[in-house]
């Protein structure tokens, strides 16, 4: 299944619990504020590198872009998608779970 | 306006940009405010040190990239802008990740300096405690 985050790391508990939720084989998409949960250097970088063992994260470049931050930016092994990538992940997973 | 009292104003930000409105309401009260000749001091704390990040690109999400706003504070005579190194170290950010924002001192020359501070936790506390009005934003 597809799990988002689009909130703030340090705002809400929303991607620690995504995170302890996702299942081996899930996909998790991270946009607008849930974005900074993929960078490097914040104190969630830790929990996040743990969880790319399990499931694949993805950030989408938009809201990474808008926010000031690259692909040199990401925590190693996180995929960038586009807009496109978005629906596809939508598309290939039967469920989604959106994480507010 | 010279014979009113000059109050200390702190703007304190505490919300990252773009995903909810906060710091594009903050900003546009600050520089409604600036026209009111008081004496203003900003605050990013939190995820509000996000919103002084350098590099904000808008061209694919297609909002209003207003991060470029910040750099006329300095012109409206609001160039105290303190950003709380604490949250900046959560964040993995130092000053060179921040926009490069200055203003002109009328009072040395039109020297040009840098509006950004960073400072402790306490020192931010001990700047709250001097303020008369603040907004939280």
């Amino acid at each position: 299944m597809l799990h988002t985050v689009n909130k703030s790391p340090f705002e809400k508990n929303s991607l620690s619990t995504c995170l302890s939720f996702a299942c081996q084989g899930s996909d998790v998409l991270l946009f607008e504020d849930g974005i900074y949960g993929a960078l490097k250097g914040t104190q969630f970088e830790s929990e996040v590198t743990e969880a790319l063992k399990k499931c694949q994260i993805y950030v989408l470049e938009a809201d990474l872009r808008t926010r000031g931050m690259r692909k040199e930016n990401l925590i190693d092994g996180i995929k960038m998608v586009d807009y496109g990538g978005f629906v596809d992940l939508t598309v290939n997973n039967n469920t989604v779970q959106a994480w507010l | 306006m010279s014979e009113e009292i000059k109050k200390k104003f702190l703007y304190v930000n505490r919300k990252a940009p773009y995903g909810t409105i906060y710091a594009l309401e903050s900003l546009e009260v600050v520089l409604i405010g600036a026209a009111f000749d008081q004496d203003v001091s900003l605050a990013f704390v939190d995820d509000g040190v996000y919103q002084l990040k350098k590099d904000q690109d808008t061209s694919l999400s297609e909002m209003k990239n207003f991060s470029p706003t910040y750099r006329a504070l300095g012109d409206y005579d609001v160039n105290k802008l303190f950003v709380e190194k604490e949250s900046l170290e959560a964040r993995g950010l130092t000053l060179d990740d921040l926009m490069n924002l200055t203003y002109e001192d009328e009072d040395d020359d039109w020297a040009e300096k840098s509006s950004i501070h960073v400072i402790t936790r306490s020192e931010l506390a001990k700047l709250m405690e001097e303020q008369d009005v603040i907004l939280s934003f």
